[in-house]
Order: C-alpha cells, then structure tokens, then sequence
C-alpha cells in the first residue's frame, strides 16, 4: 500500500541523525518534525530567522513576532537564536545546514527539480528553495510518486521552471526510497506491500534495479 | 541628536511618485504597519517596492497594490495575495522574483557598499537567463548586484532617539538588512526610549543607519496561519 503524508514524513525522519541542523519546507516536509527520534537531538532552521524551532503554541499563546518560513505560529526550544535574514542565508549557502527535506512538481534522473512555477497557471515565487537547494549538502525530496493525474513525477527531464539543477540526493515517494546517483535512480526500498513492477511502471525514466529490495522498515 | 518626528505622515515627507522603497517584514511578521498606511494615504504612485513579499489582499502591501500605487516589486515568495497574482498574469504589475537567500544578500551588500558578489543560488535556472556566471571551486556561480534604495521603510521592537534598534524574534527578518540600503531609512518603532536606556551590547542596527524615527501606533500584528498545538 502507498504511504500517506505522515508515512513519507516518518521514514524521512530515518534519514535524521544526532546534531543535524535541518531546515524542512512547506507542507510534507514539515511533518517530518512529528517524527524525529526520541533518542537522538536535531535542531531545525527556518529561513526567516530562528534556529531552534519548537512546537506550534497552545491555543491563545500565539505570537505574532514568532513564525516559521510558512508564516505559521511557533515556538523556540531552549537554546534557540533569532537573527535576520542575510545572516540565515549565510547559514544556508554557507553549507552548514546539514539537510535540507523540500517538496517539488517534477525531479530528474541526473538530481535536477522544479517546484515552485507553472507558467500561466500559478507563480507564488520561488521563496528561499533557490538558494537551498543550490547549496546544501543533502537534499531529500519528499512527494508523491505521481501527479493528481497519475502522471510521473520521477522524470528524465523537467518540463517545469527549474528550481536547482542536479542537487537532489534521494528522494522519498509514496512508493519508494530512490537514490539519485551517478548513473541515475536507483530503487533502495519498496513501500510496504508495493511491487517494484508497480514502482518502475510509476517512474517516467529508468530505475537500477539490483537484487532483492526491500521494504522500508516503519 | 534627535531623529525622531512625529508620525508616520511626518516620516513620509519628501517622497515622490516613480521612487524605489524597501519594505520590511516576512508575510505580515514585523512589516512597518504605520508607514505603510500612511503610503497608502499619500496616494503616491508609479513605485518601484523592494520587499520579500506583497501582504494579504486587505492588509500589508496587499493594500498599495490594490490602488495601483506600485508599479514594479522585488519579492521573492508573493503566494499569500489574490489581487498581485491577478495583476502579475494580466500583465498590470512589472515583478522581478529573486531567490530569497539572493534578495537579502543584494540588500545587504547593497547596504554595505558591495557593488555584485557572485551565489550558485538561481545557477541553471530562468533566474540565471542573461546573468554572468562563473566557476568557483567546481562549481556555477552567477553574478548578482547589490540593491539599494530611495527610502528603506523598517519595522523594530525598540528604538532610541539616536536610531540604535532592536528587533524582536522573527520580526527582524528583512529589516536589519534593508535598514542599511535606504538613502533615507525611516524605523518605526513599538517602544521608543532617550539614547542612553538601550544596550549598546544588544543594539542590532546602530543608529548611523537611520535618519528617522517615530513610536508606531495601534499596531494590528495580524497573524497569518495560526496553528496551535493539538491539545
């Protein structure tokens, strides 16, 4: 069975590792905060200036002043640091945010994404994706496996506006664990109960396929 | 010295129709709310709006732009506003989106007296049509300018009567930046004190930025998605 959104954000949460900065963008991405390990400590950056983000408030606690990327309310966790948005950028293209989890429309074979146009359609701007995906060291992508009309969107070529040219590293479907790599996608786990058939006929560009693969461990 | 005038209206003075202004704030977080108002009573037009994003429909910039006062923006992420999309695809309304990170490093270099610098952020991408480029260490670089303007328009927690400011949490967001690219910065402020009574260690614009200041009133501080925990 395909994973939900909170099934893709919990097996990115695997991907997390003890003393990771991490920024998450909107959406599935951000879900993966619901899932880190109790056992291991992970700081997450927001672009709009705060390392350290904590929970949403409880009801009538909001703060104005205090919003994530998404312009959502939140909290700080202790040891948390404000500062404004060219120092955050610094943080970013510096190459010290250790991971960073973006939705997108199309990804490519050769780590290539579009995610924030559609010419004619919708133009929202394409916010701090840009500048993050050009500079972190390790970009997980999570998204659905296919469009809403069951169209790819694990393709040899972006038909949308590019966001990043080869910089996605491994991307997290609904389906699969593929890893972006030299030669191409390369299938690393299964969904629970989904076929590697049904994962390869869901792809639009070739798939490495070796030995067993197996299902992601939830 | 004292720079600090009476209002909003008074902070406006000398502006003109076809001027460059920044705007600080991320979405409506720590946006200059009596300025802005004020810009919008002025009736001044044909400007030219450097700021990360255009407000809501019926508030922030949404409401410069529904009078046509602006006829070009500098944003990066403008997704939150009907009323810009709208004049954006109909062609009414000239836009140039720039990578967030980009944007806040034009300005601040901008600020900072730093003509260009070179980011891989927007390499190979529409962003990068018609711009130089360059290989450092392997890797793409295109080359981006410094951003300056004829006013910078900032939002701060604290002020002092010299200029010294401080910011509050996210809030400070676009505003340090933008507080040093203004050939006039106007603060606006939610508590303003004699020079003496801030901290000089926890001052986050030095008052040389900012030729005017005023205490802000009846401040909204609309939140735009409030999300609370589940209980």
């Amino acid at each position: 069975m395909s994973l939900d959104k909170n099934g893709i954000a919990k097996r990115i949460a695997q991907e997390l590792k003890d003393g990771y900065y991490v920024n998450l963008g909107i959406g599935i991405p951000t879900l993966v905060a619901n899932f880190v390990p109790e056992n291991i400590e992970v700081i997450l950056q927001s672009e709009n200036g705060l390392l350290g983000i904590g929970p949403f408030p409880e009801k009538g606690k909001a703060d104005p002043d205090l919003i994530n990327a998404g312009k959502q309310t939140v909290t700080t966790i202790p040891g948390s640091a404000f500062f404004d948005s060219s120092l955050s950028f610094a943080m970013i293209r510096g190459g010290h945010i250790d991971l960073t989890v973006l939705g997108a429309f199309e990804v490519t074979d050769k780590g290539d994404i579009s995610s924030w146009k559609i010419p004619g359609k919708m133009v929202k701007g394409m916010g701090g994706a840009m500048d993050l995906v050009a500079a972190a060291k390790n970009i997980i992508v999570a998204t659905t496996h296919t469009d809403r009309h069951g169209k790819p969107k694990l393709k040899t070529k972006c038909d949308l506006p590019l966001t990043g040219i080869r910089c996605v590293k491994k991307i997290v479907s609904d389906l699969a664990v593929i890893d972006v790599t030299d030669k191409g996608f390369k299938l690393m786990e299964r969904a629970p109960g989904v076929s590697v058939e049904e994962i390869l006929e869901k792809t639009g560009a070739p798939v490495i396929v070796e030995g067993d693969i197996p299902e992601m461990n939830l | 010295m004292n720079k600090v005038v009476k209002n909003a209206k008074e902070a406006i003075k000398g502006m003109r129709d076809g001027q460059t202004f920044m705007l600080g704030g991320f979405g409506l977080c720590g946006i200059p709310e009596n300025t802005i108002n004020a810009l919008v009573e002025s009736g001044l037009t044909n400007l030219t709006c450097i700021s990360n994003n255009a407000g809501v429909d019926d508030f922030g910039l949404g409401l410069l732009l529904k009078k046509h006062q602006i006829r070009k923006m500098i944003s990066s992420y403008v997704g939150e506003n009907k009323e810009f999309e709208r004049q954006l695809l109909s062609g009414e309304l000239e836009v140039d989106l720039v990578p967030q990170g980009t944007l806040a490093e034009r300005i601040r270099a901008g600020g900072a007296g730093i003509p260009a610098f070179y980011v891989p952020a927007g390499y190979g991408t529409e962003v990068g049509e018609g711009k130089e480029s360059r290989e450092f260490n392997g890797k793409m670089h295109l080359l981006e300018y410094g951003l300056t303007a004829d006013f910078a328009v900032v939002k701060a927690w604290k002020g002092d009567t010299m200029g010294n400011l401080i910011y509050r949490e996210t809030a400070n967001n676009f505003n340090q930046a933008m507080a040093m690219a203004g050939k006039i910065t106007i603060a606006e402020v939610e508590i303003l004190v004699p020079a003496g009574e801030l901290n000089p260690n926890e001052i986050h614009t030095p008052g040389i930025f900012v030729q005017r200041i005023f205490l802000g009133t009846n401040y909204e501080k609309r939140i735009e998605f409030e999300t609370v925990r589940e209980s």
